[in-house]
């Protein structure tokens, strides 16, 4: 009786291991596929070569275009054949081999009598491989019959024929819209998926024509639509009808809003959902309008279907973010789903109730995420820790056991991107919450003591030696620190040497005692470690008074990015003239203070790091513009702008231009793309018409020889100004080349070419292009070490404004300055605002404005204008531009 | 397909293997390029929820700023992938069709080996759920009617009558199971 058994067991082990398509390999496949070609056709032996071949290509296996057009004729031949099952293989293969095969038009006959056939299949299948493979002037042929199919009373060919419809439309648009009466029909009938598919080509014929689609809302709503399928697409035309018809009416009420609250009671969870979350969505949604969305939502929380559940918590926290008392009614639900099997779904539920919680919940919030973070993933973590960080902003009183949570897990088992998370949560708790600042600190030193990221290690440390000097007992900290100098690999031993430094420089007290820890340092194996040590201690030691401008050096913030010193440095040549760090560009992109305002933003610079510089364009502006011989006399370019589009999107011809300021020219630099394959442009130049900028005369243009399609290509004009001034002038232009025709298969071009010329749009040199923006850190102190003498005070009327915050971006963008200390944030209804701007001035002139702003009457806003600067006619000529503006 | 509008769109359906491996796949839209993202996106999305227990109800995960839906039989991973913006349970529907047609076609043997014995079925199969990412039909039995739908053109020769043996037996397990 053994026997038999064990030979079950054995033959059950083959049957894992088989399959049909083992050792299966391509050549072979392709000799087998000669069997097409066989007069007496085999249909079965057909259709499984057929499927070989498609096992092939799904497994990714590519054919090259002789194989796949080989292919290709032999099964166009099994047309032949009347079996509906090879039939529906052939329609298969040929729809993945067409974007590979040459010539898949030879298709188009056998199709297009399959379109006429009496075979419903027949006639859905060839309509889908048809419209697939056709091109415009097929398409115009097959038209008539395309119509026909839309209307017929088979569902599968009507859905067959709309679902073409909804593909040809990207491509031939002008027909497909001409199908209109039909899908109209279609719209009526009684099939499910054909209303659905024929809802979605009308919407699509009619998008761009608001008022047909809010007409087709509006008669659709009123209920003939049936399938599921069908009433979500109308929902979502309906919430983009709503979305675009803006306001509310008179009386309150939203236009539709009863169709979405309708829709909360369809028998179709798809569609209740569906509206559930278009109400969510609703610009400015009520809590009123809320509420039974929110119900439904409710509801399906508590179902035993994963998917239900997910979606439903998914839009419940999204909700919690701008409506967080609309969700609180869900959250005895929602604590429930924390321990879900699904780990998308608890994660959703717990950064829902941090959202929505309130300060009393908190507590037992956290005991309950305790238990939860040990078993998910690294990736859910984060989003837990980030959610925690802005409840805890939320509720600063809560931050001891957030402090704590984010603590405790601190010591556990984690990832770098999962530790970085919480150190930066700690950091910015630290920064924004000053009770939390001494636990906070002591976290991170314990945290250092075992730390396996140097990266975390040297951005701690770093962090310690700017707020730990200024806590009560600084001297607790050095401890931690100097064991750093014996634990660690060099780069973490180097960053606690700097750190203790700090400490030295900041707290007299401690001063002799770092000196002993610093000394020690000078004997070790790493010459980074002992340099630093050794400037610190020749800086700090000596005198009892530091020297400022060396404490400034050491301690003080680094304004200019580092990246721009960096190539600075490196093209810095020796020479009689010493490095002026003056000159190293300071334009950032980025703004900490920005950041620290929205900490539920990603933390990129959480630990003060400095932040990196933004890849350098301005520099290969530069290099580019020094490579020009006839630019060489001009010196070094003052200012390069942003790109200025001259022509619209999806032109023929794509040009920007970069205007380059320099002390007594300004050079235009425009970058033209040709998007046309078949055309080669030579000989461009742009003509540019300076009879509205008196000031400017051209000196240099710099052609470009040619233009192939899309190879960006430079063209450079060059004009001289008057010395040091604002000057600013509007300048025509137009792109003047020869075109020549490129043969699209060969890509070569013709000899012969054609004089053209294209209109490009006008260009301004304004005053904002004279003025860098460079901020200051402390503008109170850099505004009165300005001597007043210079101030230049007036004040304008801005005239009727949409609002403060308009007025002062208007100013901002006007002077192209540096807004500082945030002040180009305007609150919400306020009066009154001074904004504080900081940059300089061509020629390399300090400029500090302060804007004082105020609402005089409804609309009307009235400015005063303060300027200070190293040289009175910049402040005289920062008025000028005001005035002028 | 780049834009259809507000029209749900399916980004993917997959039909993998209890080792990651492809049993039969469609993409529809062009977020996988190359034949190597395409499958660096399997793995991906296979490791991810390989743990989890989707055997009685579909599952569902946001991978990617995708939303991925999925149900295991036996040896065999079912997943449809779309949006995050998509209506979830328009997915859900679409992987409920699918699994319902292949149960149907497999005769409820739905298994690796099954599925590679009928792969033309799983393909055309997919072929009639969704064309270019629109969805042409989510309803299990009809779809895998659509599959099966093996009748003979009306002057066809006796020789290729065996096939229509085969779907007389495809059309009576379907019609069984629809009963029940």
């Amino acid at each position: 009786m053994a026997q038999p058994l064990i030979k079950k067991d054995d033959d059950r082990d083959d049957e894992d291991n088989y399959s049909p398509f083992l050792g299966i390999e391509k050549g072979a496949v392709l000799q087998e596929a000669r069997v097409f070609n066989d007069p007496q056709l085999d249909a079965r032996r057909c259709s499984q070569v057929i499927t070989k071949l498609l096992y092939l290509l799904n497994q990714g296996e590519t054919f090259t275009k002789v194989e796949a057009t080989e292919v290709f004729f032999s099964v166009t031949k099994l047309f032949q054949s009347r079996d509906l099952g090879l039939r529906r293989m052939v329609y298969l293969i040929i729809k993945e081999l067409s974007p590979s095969a040459d010539e898949v038009i030879i298709v188009t006959s056998s199709l297009m009598k399959d379109m006429n056939s009496k075979t419903d299949m027949y006639r859905a299948n060839a309509i889908r491989v048809l419209c697939r493979i056709t091109d415009g002037t097929l398409l115009t042929q097959i038209e008539r019959y395309l119509k026909q199919a839309i209307v017929d009373k088979n569902p599968v060919v009507a859905s067959a024929a709309l679902v073409s419809g909804i593909h040809l439309l990207q491509t031939n648009p002008e027909i497909v819209k001409r199908w209109s009466n039909e899908v109209q029909e279609a719209v009526q009938s009684r099939a499910a998926l054909v209303q659905f598919h024929a809802l979605a080509l009308l919407h699509q014929i009619r998008q761009n024509d608001r008022l047909a689609v809010s007409k087709l809302v509006t008669s659709l709503t009123r209920g003939s639509v049936r399938s599921p399928l069908a009433q979500c697409l109308l929902i979502r035309y309906t919430s983009q009808v709503i979305r675009e018809s803006g306001n509310i009416t008179q009386s309150g009420e939203r236009p539709f809003y009863d169709f979405l609250e309708s829709c909360l009671r369809h028998k179709s969870e798809m569609v209740i959902f569906e509206a559930a979350k278009a109400i969510t969505d609703l610009n400015g949604v009520t809590s009123r309008e809320l509420t039974p969305a929110i119900t439904v939502l409710q509801l399906f929380l508590s179902s035993s279907k994963p998917v239900l559940r997910f979606a439903a918590v998914r839009t419940l926290n999204k909700v919690a973010m701008t409506h967080p008392m609309a969700v609180t009614n869900c959250n005895i639900d929602m604590e429930s789903l924390i321990s879900d099997q699904n780990r998308s779904i608890a994660t959703l539920a717990i950064t829902t109730l941090l959202k929505t919680g309130n300060e009393s919940s908190v507590d037992r919030l956290m005991k309950q995420i305790t238990n939860f973070m040990s078993d998910i993933a690294d990736e859910f973590k984060i989003v837990v820790v980030e959610a925690i960080r802005s409840l805890c902003l939320k509720f600063p009183l809560k931050y001891r056991s957030l402090m704590n949570f984010l603590s405790n897990i601190l010591r556990e088992e984690g990832g770098f991107d999962y530790k970085k998370a919480i150190v930066d949560s700690i950091v910015i708790l630290i920064r924004d919450i000053p009770d939390a600042k001494e636990s906070g600190l002591l976290h991170l030193c314990e945290f250092i003591e075992d730390c396996e990221f140097t990266y975390l290690s040297t951005q701690i440390l770093h962090f310690l030696g700017i707020e730990g000097p200024k806590t009560l007992d600084p001297s607790k900290y050095i401890r931690y620190i100097y064991n750093r100098v014996h634990l660690e690999n060099a780069t973490v031993r180097a960053s606690a040497v700097s750190t203790l430094a700090k400490f030295g420089a900041s707290v007299d007290g401690l001063k002799p005692r770092i000196f002993v820890l610093l000394r020690r340092c000078l004997f070790d194996s790493d010459d980074e470690v002992r340099d630093r040590a050794t400037l610190y201690l020749n800086t700090l030691g000596g005198d009892t008074e530091i020297d400022n401008d060396a404490k400034d050096f050491l301690f003080g913030s680094l304004d200019i990015p580092l990246v721009n010193l960096e190539t600075s440095l490196k093209k810095y040549e020796p020479s009689e003239e010493a490095f002026d760090i003056n000159l190293v560009p300071k334009e950032v992109k980025s703004q900490p203070l920005a950041e620290k305002k929205a900490p539920g933003k990603k933390p990129t610079g959480g630990l003060g790091a400095p932040p990196s510089g933004p890849p350098s364009t301005v520099d290969s502006y530069e290099k580019q513009l020094l490579s020009i011989p006839e630019f060489a006399n001009f010196g070094k370019p003052f200012k390069s702008s942003a790109p200025v589009e001259l022509t619209e999107a999806e032109t023929e011809y794509a040009v920007n231009v970069v205007k380059h300021i320099f002390d007594t020219h300004v050079v235009f630099q425009y970058n033209c793309t040709n998007t046309i394959p078949e055309q080669l442009l030579e000989d461009v130049i742009v003509v540019v018409d300076a009879s509205e900028a008196e000031e400017f005369s051209q000196v240099i243009s710099k052609p470009l020889r040619s233009l192939p399609y899309d190879s960006p290509g430079q063209i450079f004009v060059a004009f001289e100004k008057p010395e040091g001034l604002p000057t600013s002038g509007k300048f025509s232009n137009i792109l003047r080349f020869i075109v020549k025709e490129v043969d699209p298969t060969s890509g070569e071009a013709e000899d012969d070419g054609v004089e053209d010329e294209y209109q490009l749009e006008d260009l301004e040199v304004v005053a904002a292009d004279y003025i860098l923006k460079v901020g200051v850190s402390n503008f109170r102190n850099a505004w009165e070490s300005m001597d007043p003498d210079s101030e230049r005070v007036d004040e304008y009327g801005l005239g009727p404004r949409e609002g403060l915050s308009e007025a002062v971006n208007t100013v901002i963008t006007l002077l192209g300055m540096q807004p500082c200390e945030g002040t180009e944030v305007v609150p919400p209804n306020s009066r009154s605002h001074t904004c504080l701007l900081s940059g300089v001035f061509i020629g390399g002139v300090k400029v500090l404005v302060r804007l004082s702003f105020g609402l005089d009457g409804a609309k009307d806003v009235a400015m005063k204008l303060a300027v200070r600067s190293d040289d009175v006619t910049v402040s005289d000529a920062i008025h000028e531009i005001v005035a002028s503006g | 397909m780049a834009s259809n509008g507000l029209c749900p769109s399916i980004k993917n359906i997959l039909l993998l293997d209890s080792e990651g491996k492809r049993v039969a796949v469609k993409y529809y839209s062009d977020d996988w390029p190359t034949n190597s993202s395409k499958l660096a996106f399997e793995k991906f999305v296979f490791t991810k929820t390989v743990k989890t227990n989707a055997r009685t109800e579909a599952e569902i995960t946001l991978l990617e700023n995708n939303i991925v839906v999925y149900k295991f039989v036996q040896d065999l991973h079912f997943f449809v992938t779309g949006g995050d913006d998509e209506n979830e349970l328009i997915l859900s529907s679409v992987l409920q069709g699918f699994f319902d047609a292949v149960t149907l076609l497999l005769r409820s043997n739905v298994d690796k080996s099954e599925a590679l014995e009928n792969l033309d079925l799983i393909l055309l199969c997919l072929d009639e759920i969704v064309d270019g990412g629109i969805i042409l039909e989510t309803n299990g039995p009809l779809i895998a009617e659509k599959v099966t739908s093996h009748n003979m053109d009306a002057d066809a020769p006796l020789s290729e009558q065996t096939l229509t043996q085969a779907w007389a037996t495809a059309r009576d397990t379907f019609t069984r199971t629809l009963l029940t």
